[in-house]
C-alpha cells in the first residue's frame, strides 16, 4: 500500500495561499505514521514557479491553460486521474472556496472517504476536526485508503509548510478538458476600499454586538485616536454596515497586525482563522463563554458600549 | 333599458378602512375632525410622511397604498399620546398604528434590526435571543431561594411576571434583584416561572406581529393554568398591559397589578422598613404604558415620597403628558433605523427635561427604561451627574 | 424552471452543547435544533428566483423535531411544494447517507437547479451539495452569492477571500452551494405561516437505504479546552479601559 500524502495546493492570481502551507505541515506530520513521503499537487498554467518554496519531497505539476485559474470540473477530472494512478494513503484539500469544491465530487464519484474540518493530526494519525462553531471537536480513526482530508487553518503555521529549497517537479500529463460544464468568465474586484486592512498594524474590529449601524460611530471614534483603522466580521458587512473591504474573515480579508481588538466579536472560527497571525489579540464581549476569549491575549465582559466610550476618552486626555 | 349592476372590488385601502371601523371603538375613525393634534403632538410626527391625522386622510381619500410604500410608520413608538389627545376618542394607536405595522409585517417590510427581535422571540422566547434556559439564572445566588413553579411545584400567593429584560439584561437584573429583595423582606409567597416564562409578546403585538403575540400568549396561558397563584404582579408596564388589558380577550385572564399597585397595598408595612435615607432630587418618567395607557400614577410617586430624604420634583411634561423614552411599538428594535432617520432619540429629549429640572435621580418603573435612559445620559454632556434607577432599586436601597 | 432546496436542521449553537455518555455523539437532551443559516439563505435565494423568473420551488427536508415548522415558513415565504423525508435518522446519518438516498427522488422531480447551502455547522464529511451533485451527474459550485438564470445555464457569483469574486457560468442542470443569498433571508410573520399550516400539505417520502459509508468514525468528541484563556481585564468599564491604556503604552501603540 502506498504511505505517501499528497497535498492539493492552492493559489489564486499568481499567489500560493497559506492553507497550502498549513497542509503541507500537516501532511508532514501524517506522513511521520505512515512512512510515506509528501507530495504536493499544482495545477496551473505557467505556474511552476510557484512550486519553489513548498515543504514536499516532491511536486507534481499540470498544466493545462483552463487551469490558469481554479475550475472545480477541471481539478475533479484532473485529481481523480492522479488519485487513481497513484493511490496515495491520503489527499488533503483545503477546506476552502477551492478545495471543498473539489473533494466531495472525487469523493462520490471514487467512493473514497472523506473527513472534513480538519485542524491537526493527533496521535496515531487520528484527525482532529472541529464542528459546530468551534464548540465541538472530533477524534476521528484516519479512513480506508486513499483517505480525502478538509483543512482549517489554526494549528499550523504556514511558515512550518515552507522551504527553502525547491522540491523537484515532475510534470505529469494532462487529459483533455473540452466539454466543461463550469467556465470562468471574468473575476470582480472588490470594491477598492480606502484602506487595504491587511496591511494595517491596529485594527479595531467590530462584531455582531455593535448592534446597528449608528453605534460604529463608537467605534470610528476611538479608531481615531489611537490612530487605528475600523473593520468587521462577516454580519456586519452582510447588513451592509461597512463595506466588503473591511470585512476580516474567511470570504474578507487575512490579517496580521500588531493589535486587534475584537469588539462585540464571539469568535466564530470563519472569522478566527483570520486574525491568528495578530501579535496581540483584545476581546470584548459581555458573554464570558465567547469563543474569542480562547485566542486573545486580553480580555474583558464589561459592555462595549460603557467601555468603548471610556476608552477612548481616556486616550484622548491622556494624549492631551 | 336596464342597466348592468356596475361590480365593484374592494380596494386595498377600502378593506382596510372597513376592518378599522370593525375593531373596538373603530368606528370613531368615521369622526375624525383633521384637527392635526394628533400628528402635532407625535413624537416623531414632523418626521413621518404620513402622521396619525394624514393616514386618516389617506384611508377617506382611498390612497391608503400610498402610506405603505414609506417606511416612516416604524417611527411610531405607540406611546399613546396621540389617542390621548385626539377630541375623538379615537383609538389610533391601538386600531390604526398597530394594523398598518401589521400590514407592513405581512408584506416582508420589516426593518432587519426588528426582524431579528422578531425571530428570537419566536425561536427563544425572548428578543433578545437568549437561551430560555438561563431565563432564571439572574435568580441564582438570592437567598431566601426564590420558588421557581417547575420545579418546586407549590402553590404560591403571588406569581411575579418577570419579563424579558429583567432575566437577561444585565443592568435590568438588578432591577428584577431589587423587587425580590423587597418580597422577601416583606414575607410575601411569590415564585417566578424561570425557564417556563415567554416574552409578555405585547410590544411584539404593537410592532405588527400579531400572530407572534398569540402564540407567546397561548403558551404562557398554558404554563399559567399549570400551577396555583392568586394574582400577578409584574415589574413591566408592557407584561401588565398585556395581561391585563389584551390576554383575556384569549381567555386568559388572571388579576394582574404593576409591582408599584401591589406594594402600596403593603405600605403600613413597608414604611417602617425605609430606614436609610437617600438624600436626593427625584425626578419620575411615568411610563406610557403604566401612566398614560393604564393610569396609574400615584402609586409611583407615593412609594417614593415614602423614602426619607427624597425630594419629588415634577418634569415639564409629566402623568398623562409624559415624553416617551421611545421604547415602545418596537422602537426598541429600531434604534438604528430611528436614528438614521431623525438624529435624535425621545429618550435624550426626555434626559434633557430631567436636568432642568436640577434632579439627581430620574425614577423609572419600566425595564426598557434604564438601558434607555443611562445610554441617552452618556450623549448628554449636562446630563453627567444623573442617575437612573427604577423606583424598586431605590426602596431596596432604602430598606438596607 | 424546477427549483429544489435540500435544507436541514442543525445544532443550535445558541444553547450549550453537551456530549452525551457513549462520547461519540451530541447529548440531545438539551438539544434545540435550528435551520442551516446557509440553507435559509438557499431558500431565500430560491424565492428571488421565483419572483424574478416564476420558476417552481420545492423544499424538502429530513424528518426531525421542528421539520414541520420549518417547512410551512418556506412555504409563507413563497415556496410551492413541501416533501419531508421519513427514515432512520437516530442511528446516525452523514451527508454520504443522505446524498446517496436523496439522489433517486431528487431525479424523479426533474430539478433544473439545486440550492442547497454550502456548508453546515456538524458537517463532518464533507458538505452535501457536491456529493448530490456528483450522485446525480450535474456540476456543482460552492461559495455562491448572486445567481442569474441564463436561459439554460446559471451565471453565479463565486466568493474568493479578500472579497474578490469570480463570475463563473454553470450548464443547467447544476447544484450550487449557497454562501449568502442576493438579499438577507425575508421576515415572515407568523400569521401566514400558521396560515400556510391550514392550506398547504407536506408530501411525505421514505429515505430508505441510508449507508454511512464515505464518512469517518468518530472515535470521540469533545470540548476544546480553553488552552491559553485571555488574561481577563476589570469588567468594570473605566477600571478596564485604564488597564487597556496601559497595555497600549507598553505596547508601544500609544
Amino acid at each position: 500500500m502506498n504511505p505517501d500524502i499528497f497535498v492539493t495546493i492552492e493559489h489564486l492570481r499568481g499567489k500560493v495561499s497559506d492553507i497550502s502551507y498549513v497542509m503541507l505541515a500537516a501532511a508532514r506530520e501524517l506522513a511521520k505514521s505512515t512512512g510515506g513521503k509528501v507530495l504536493a499537487i499544482l495545477l496551473g498554467h505557467d505556474a511552476q514557479n510557484l512550486a519553489g518554496n513548498l515543504y514536499a519531497d516532491q511536486v507534481l505539476y499540470a498544466d493545462h491553460a483552463t487551469l490558469a485559474d481554479f475550475n472545480p470540473e477541471a481539478y475533479q477530472k484532473i485529481l481523480v486521474g492522479i488519485i487513481n494512478e497513484y493511490k496515495p494513503r491520503a489527499v488533503f484539500f483545503g477546506h476552502t472556496t477551492i478545495g471543498m469544491d473539489a473533494v466531495g465530487g472525487i469523493s462520490a464519484q471514487l467512493g473514497l472517504p472523506l473527513v472534513s474540518s480538519v485542524r491537526s493530526i493527533g496521535a496515531d494519525s487520528k484527525l482532529i476536526s472541529q464542528i459546530c462553531g468551534g464548540k465541538i471537536m472530533a477524534e476521528c480513526e484516519l479512513p480506508e485508503s486513499t483517505a480525502l482530508i478538509t483543512m482549517v487553518p489554526g494549528d499550523y503555521k504556514p511558515e512550518l509548510g515552507q522551504s527553502i529549497q525547491s522540491p523537484p517537479v515532475s510534470s505529469i500529463p494532462v487529459q483533455a478538458l473540452d466539454g466543461l460544464r463550469i467556465t470562468l468568465k471574468q473575476y470582480i474586484e472588490p470594491e477598492t476600499g480606502d484602506v487595504d486592512i491587511s496591511k494595517e498594524p491596529l485594527l479595531i474590529a467590530v462584531g455582531r454586538g455593535i448592534q446597528n449601524q449608528d453605534n460604529i460611530s463608537l467605534a470610528e471614534e476611538l479608531a481615531q485616536e489611537i490612530g487605528g483603522v475600523v473593520c468587521a466580521s462577516r454580519p456586519v458587512v452582510d447588513q451592509g454596515w461597512l463595506p466588503s473591504s473591511r470585512l476580516v474573515g474567511k470570504s474578507g480579508s487575512t490579517v496580521k497586525p500588531k493589535v486587534y481588538l475584537a469588539i462585540g466579536i464571539s469568535g466564530a472560527p470563519e472569522h478566527v482563522e483570520a486574525i491568528t497571525g495578530s501579535d496581540v489579540i483584545i476581546a470584548i464581549n459581555t458573554d464570558p463563554a465567547a469563543p474569542i476569549f480562547n485566542i486573545a491575549k486580553y480580555g474583558t465582559t464589561a459592555d462595549l458600549f460603557d467601555l468603548v466610550p471610556a476608552l477612548t476618552d481616556q486616550i484622548r486626555n491622556n494624549k492631551g | 333599458m336596464v342597466m348592468a349592476e356596475i361590480t365593484h372590488t374592494p380596494s386595498f385601502s377600502e378593506t382596510f378602512l372597513t376592518n378599522l371601523y370593525k375593531v373596538e371603538n373603530g368606528e370613531r375613525f368615521r369622526t375624525c375632525l383633521q384637527c392635526g393634534s394628533c400628528s402635532g403632538v407625535c413624537p416623531f410626527g414632523y418626521l413621518m410622511d404620513y402622521p396619525p391625522g394624514r393616514m386618516i386622510a389617506g384611508l377617506r381619500a382611498d390612497e391608503f397604498d400610498l402610506v405603505m410604500n414609506t417606511d416612516t410608520v416604524w417611527m411610531c413608538v405607540s406611546c399613546y399620546a396621540c389617542a390621548q389627545i385626539c377630541p375623538s376618542k379615537i383609538p389610533i394607536t391601538a386600531a390604526l398604528m398597530t394594523r398598518t405595522k401589521e400590514e407592513l409585517v405581512l408584506a416582508g417590510n420589516v426593518p432587519s434590526e426588528l426582524q431579528n427581535a422578531l425571530e428570537n422571540s419566536q425561536r427563544y422566547g425572548n428578543p433578545l435571543g437568549e437561551s430560555p434556559r438561563k431565563r432564571a439564572d439572574w435568580a441564582t445566588g438570592i437567598q431566601p431561594q426564590i420558588t421557581i413553579l417547575g420545579r418546586d411545584r407549590r402553590p404560591v400567593d403571588v406569581l411575579w411576571f418577570v419579563g424579558d429584560y429583567p432575566s437577561y439584561h444585565p443592568r435590568v437584573q438588578l432591577v428584577a434583584k431589587s423587587l425580590a429583595k423587597i418580597l422577601n423582606a416583606l414575607g410575601i409567597n411569590f415564585g417566578i416561572l424561570g425557564p417556563e416564562e415567554n416574552s409578555d409578546g405585547d410590544t411584539q403585538r404593537l410592532a405588527g406581529e400579531r400572530g407572534l403575540f398569540e402564540m407567546l400568549a397561548e403558551k404562557n396561558g398554558r404554563i399559567f393554568s399549570r400551577y396555583q397563584f392568586k394574582k400577578i404582579i409584574t415589574s413591566d408596564p408592557h407584561a401588565y398591559n398585556a395581561l391585563k388589558n389584551e390576554y383575556p380577550a384569549l381567555g386568559i385572564s388572571y388579576p394582574v397589578q404593576h409591582y408599584t399597585q401591589f406594594l402600596v397595598e403593603y405600605f403600613d408595612q413597608l414604611k417602617p422598613m425605609l430606614t436609610k435615607e437617600i438624600s436626593a432630587v427625584v425626578t419620575y418618567h411615568d411610563p406610557c404604558y403604566l401612566g398614560r395607557a393604564n393610569g396609574v400614577f400615584d402609586e409611583p410617586r407615593m412609594l417614593l415620597e415614602a423614602i426619607p430624604g427624597i425630594k419629588l420634583v415634577e418634569m415639564a411634561h409629566n402623568h398623562g403628558s409624559s415624553l416617551c423614552c421611545g421604547g415602545g411599538g418596537g422602537g426598541m428594535w429600531l434604534d438604528g433605523f430611528q436614528w438614521e432617520k431623525a438624529h435624535a432619540r425621545l429618550s435624550e429629549w426626555r434626559v434633557h427635561e430631567a436636568v432642568a429640572t436640577g434632579a439627581n435621580i430620574l425614577a423609572v418603573a419600566c425595564p426598557y427604561e434604564p438601558p434607555r435612559f443611562e445610554d441617552a445620559i452618556k450623549m448628554i454632556q449636562p446630563a453627567g451627574q444623573v442617575v437612573v434607577k427604577d423606583i424598586i432599586e431605590l426602596l431596596a436601597e432604602a430598606i438596607g | 424552471m424546477n427549483i429544489i432546496v435540500p435544507v436541514k436542521l442543525v445544532p443550535d449553537l445558541v444553547e450549550e452543547l453537551s456530549i452525551d455518555a457513549s462520547g461519540t455523539n451530541l447529548d440531545t437532551a438539551w438539544l434545540r435544533l435550528i435551520i442551516n443559516e446557509f440553507d435559509d439563505h438557499a431558500i431565500e435565494q430560491s424565492i428571488l428566483l421565483k419572483e424574478r423568473t416564476g420558476a417552481h420551488v420545492t423544499v424538502l427536508s429530513t424528518n426531525v423535531e421542528g421539520v414541520d415548522d420549518l417547512l410551512f415558513t418556506a412555504a409563507a415565504k413563497g415556496a410551492d411544494r413541501l416533501i419531508k423525508f421519513n427514515g432512520d435518522f437516530d442511528s446516525g446519518v452523514n451527508n454520504h447517507a443522505l446524498a446517496r438516498a436523496m439522489a433517486n427522488i431528487l431525479k424523479d422531480l426533474n430539478p433544473d437547479l439545486i440550492l442547497t447551502g454550502v456548508q453546515a455547522n456538524n458537517d463532518l464529511d464533507g458538505s452535501i451539495g457536491p456529493l448530490l451533485a456528483e450522485y446525480l451527474g450535474m456540476p456543482y459550485v460552492g461559495y455562491v452569492s448572486g445567481v442569474n438564470v441564463l436561459g439554460n445555464i446559471v451565471s453565479v457569483r463565486k466568493e474568493y477571500p479578500g472579497g474578490l469574486i469570480g463570475e463563473m457560468e454553470v450548464t443547467l442542470p447544476a447544484v450550487l452551494g449557497i454562501q449568502a443569498a442576493e438579499q438577507p433571508p425575508r421576515y415572515v410573520a407568523i400569521s401566514k405561516v400558521r396560515q400556510m399550516m391550514k392550506t398547504i400539505n407536506i408530501d411525505e417520502q421514505d429515505l430508505t437505504g441510508l449507508d454511512t459509508l464515505g464518512g469517518p468514525i468518530v472515535k470521540r468528541l469533545f470540548q476544546p479546552e480553553a488552552s491559553g484563556r485571555a488574561m481577563m481585564l476589570s469588567e468594570n468599564a473605566e477600571e478596564a479601559a485604564r488597564q487597556m491604556v496601559a497595555i497600549f503604552k507598553e505596547l508601544g501603540t500609544l
